[in-house]
């Protein structure tokens, strides 16, 4: 079989990408879980919210390293892998990056080390502020790539000279149609992920007995939260489809699994879309729903893949991620009201609810990670939707570099991936500090399982 | 216009690349140092630049960020051109920057491979570092000469990374690793001074390109401040690590800040060097420029975000200034 160095450049670029969205969409969340942590303390004076700031701040300065380090990787893939994008969308792409690195990086790398280290050398309010503008800078920087991957979907506000994209308004570049829907969508994934992950964790270290009570005031914040913010995505995450569908018509068929252009679409629950016959096999039906949900009129119109020749998303990838990405979605929401409202009615929550959030700990990773494939992949074969092609802009690696390298990056990251979930165990398996702090106003208590450290 | 614009985009980028250079250049060659440290120093190693490491790797994020942004045609040359050595300095920074991390949370086993992978990403990235700058004053050519002249600098760069690195840690360090750190400075400096000797000579003597701008008169004559202060503040360096008195008294910043104004004096000597080509005797900065309605909305950040950045990383380094204690999570 000969190595297509573009099949492989994308799959290089796709699993960098996969890898670094994993951090910063819980260091986006898990700050501002911080700044709240942070907060409590201040006014309150409880001493378990800054036991929980320091457990967390932890988990915090580790996830947020291999955010960064992965983030360089992916700032010097455009050069490496696709120098024909800078060359001919650089003109928008480089600004909005630039932004990106100017008001966001150096923000939240510099304000970092007061974050971690700053205990004893800064007042509390200077530590409240830094831990305060880390979370600013993690979501400028969401705001900055966001409206970059954004003009990708859905380009306005340029002129084209010789295939070069020339900028002719930057509000309509940086705040274009997509933009706002995919924000909002990606801000409410990076909490709802960081909710689940901060909850699941807690629960296991209730499950293992090295629990306190600031472990339980955190399961608290974070399952009250994920109940409010679960079904306010649902419906953020529609408003998205409906942008979609007005602007990439193409992709929702490849949602929808549409291949005509038909009147009164059934909803597609399960499928195997079929790019051979161009048809759907195995397809389980709801008639008409697809039309009412995506126009809301039971006989709107939507266009089908066949309209697009040449031009349309690989069908199955796009219609499959988006039912991983829906399916987890509405198991998050019972999963976070059943939590809730067992954490309503009792103190602490049952080992049945515990169990249940514990094994949920990553579903916004699954969730999220789907999510970016059906928008991405969904875009293609346009790198930018309607103007460039993927194709065009590849760099001209052997096939044999660059499999090369990609191999060496998915053994890293393989490593990184156990070498992180290693870490947040150990962490997670020691005794809380609320535990010991708890423990040692109780005279004559027995000392916890296996010593302070 | 573009001329205004490019010269101030590449010298934006030269700024963001030289603080890069001095400020991971001692994260790095801390890296370096660490297997020749006990255990308790080495966590006093790794304390010293726990605070600061994060918004220092960032400055390379900057440079290579101008770079893309104001000259993308270059940019992607540059960069598919030296494809594997990047993704060699990509993974080196990546183990490097996660061991900083993985190193005191994976337990007592963990810490010791951590411990090996800090030094083995410190020292492929710096390698790498120097091949790339190597090649790239080659314009960018593979050839016998090329290779070896950039397999030269790939070997002197750790050695300068090291001496900053031992200039940060007589700042920082007390006792045993002050010592220490005097110790491996005076062994580095011999080798640092001959590489940097050599790469000086080399460089005209590999491009005719480069020769031709520094030996001709009158230019000569107004460049021989560059090679002047280097020595003057090598000889600084040489004689106040034998003056362990003067650096007991605490005036090691000075060898720190003498390792940084060579820094500084080697690029504006690359700068010379280079301008107004980007890529030498083949690509000039204009022909690169982007297009400036993109450039000027780019300098509105730059002029007001710039600043602000180095302000609060004074201010940072203030806040942790002093000796490095033990700087725990706890």
């Amino acid at each position: 079989m000969e190595l297509d160095p573009f099949v492989l450049a994308r799959i290089q670029f796709a699993a960098n990408i996969s890898f670094h969205i994993l951090f910063p969409t819980i260091t986006i969340g898990l700050c501002w879980l911080l700044v709240f942590f942070r907060f409590r303390y201040t006014i309150t004076g409880d001493r378990n919210w800054e036991y929980a700031y320091d457990f967390w701040v932890r988990v915090f300065a580790l996830t947020f390293a291999l955010g960064v380090v992965s983030g360089i990787t992916m700032s010097f893939q455009f050069g490496t892998n696709w120098p024909g994008f800078m060359e001919r969308a650089g003109n928008v792409a480089g600004p909005l990056l630039g932004y990106e690195v100017l008001t966001a990086f150096f923000l939240e790398a510099s304000f970092l080390g007061i974050m971690l280290f700053g205990k004893g050398r800064v007042s509390n309010r200077l530590h409240l502020i830094s831990a305060s503008l880390v979370a600013v800078g993690t979501t400028f920087s969401a705001f900055w790539i966001l409206s970059l991957n954004s003009w990708m979907q859905t380009p306005t506000g340029f002129s084209l000279e010789d295939g070069v994209v020339l900028v002719e308004s930057w509000p309509e570049v940086i705040f274009n149609p997509s933009f706002p829907y995919r924000l909002a969508h990606m801000l409410l994934a990076s909490l709802i992920t960081t909710m689940f992950f901060v909850a699941g964790i807690s629960a296991w270290r209730a499950r293992k007995k090295v629990d306190g009570p600031a472990t339980w005031k955190v399961i608290r914040t974070c399952v009250f939260a994920a109940a409010v913010l679960t079904p306010v995505q649902a419906f953020v995450g529609d408003m998205h489809g409906l942008n979609t569908f007005e602007h990439q018509p193409a992709k929702i068929a490849a949602i929808e699994g549409v291949w005509e252009t038909e009147r009164g679409a059934p909803l597609t629950l399960f499928a195997w879309p079929d790019e051979e016959t161009r048809s759907n096999r195995f397809a389980i039906t709801v008639p008409k729903m697809a039309s009412w949900f995506l126009t809301h009129d039971f006989d709107g119109e939507i266009r089908g893949l066949n309209e697009f020749p040449d031009a349309h998303p690989p069908v199955a990838p796009v219609f499959w991620s988006f039912r991983v990405m829906v399916g987890m979605g509405l198991l998050m929401i019972l999963v976070s009201w059943w939590a809730a409202w067992s954490l309503k009615r009792n103190e602490r929550a049952g080992p049945r609810v515990l169990t249940a959030l514990s094994l949920m700990t990553f579903s916004g990773w699954i969730a999220v990670l789907a999510g970016w494939y059906v928008t991405e992949m969904g875009r293609q074969p346009w790198i930018v939707y309607g103007v460039i092609r993927t194709r065009e802009v590849v760099a001209e690696h052997g096939g044999g570099t660059v499999l090369a390298t990609l191999l060496v990056y998915l053994f890293l990251y393989a490593f990184l991936l156990v070498s992180y979930i290693l870490a947040l165990r150990y962490l997670s398996s020691k005794p809380a500090k609320s535990l010991l702090a708890g423990q040692q106003l109780v005279p004559g208590s027995p000392a916890p399982e296996g010593g302070t450290q | 216009m573009e001329q205004a614009l490019a010269l101030i985009f590449m010298s934006v980028m030269g700024l963001a690349l030289l603080i890069y250079i001095i400020l991971d250049g001692y994260d790095l060659g801390i890296g370096i140092l660490l297997p020749l440290a006990e255990a308790d120093e080495k966590d006093m190693m790794i304390a010293s630049i726990g605070p600061f490491w994060d918004a220092n790797e960032t400055w390379i994020v900057l440079g290579v960020g101008v770079l893309l942004i104001a000259f993308p045609v270059a940019h992607g040359i540059i960069l598919t051109s030296l494809y594997l050595p990047v993704t060699l300095m990509l993974v080196a920074l990546i183990l490097r920057g996660v061991a900083f991390d993985f190193r005191v949370k994976a337990g007592t086993r963990g810490r010791r491979l951590w411990n090996r992978m800090f030094f083995i990403g410190s020292l492929l990235a710096s390698l790498a570092q120097g091949w790339m700058l190597g090649v790239f004053v080659m314009g960018l050519e593979y050839h016998a000469v090329s290779v070896w002249f950039a397999a030269g600098i790939a070997l002197a760069l750790p050695a300068f990374y090291v001496m900053l690195g031992c200039a940060w840690l007589i700042i920082k360090a007390e006792g045993a690793l002050f010592e220490k750190a005097i110790r491996w400075a005076r062994r580095t400096i011999v080798p640092a001074g001959i590489g940097l000797f050599l790469v000086s000579i080399a460089t005209p003597i590999a491009s005719s390109e480069i020769a031709a701008k520094w030996f001709s008169l009158p230019a000569g004559i107004g460049l021989l401040p560059i090679p002047l202060t280097t020595l003057l503040a090598f000889a600084t360096v040489a004689w106040l690590l034998w003056h362990e008195q003067a650096l007991k008294a605490g005036y090691g910043w000075i060898v720190f800040l003498a390792m940084a104004i060579i820094c500084l004096m080697c690029s504006l000597g690359l700068a010379y060097s280079i301008y107004p080509d980007i890529i030498i005797g083949k690509l000039e900065l204009v022909e690169s420029l982007a297009h400036p309605k993109s450039l000027q909305f780019v300098l509105v950040g730059v002029a007001i975000a710039v600043p602000m950045i180095l302000a609060y990383t004074v201010f940072i380094y203030r806040v942790f200034s002093g000796k490095a204690s033990e700087l725990s999570y706890e």
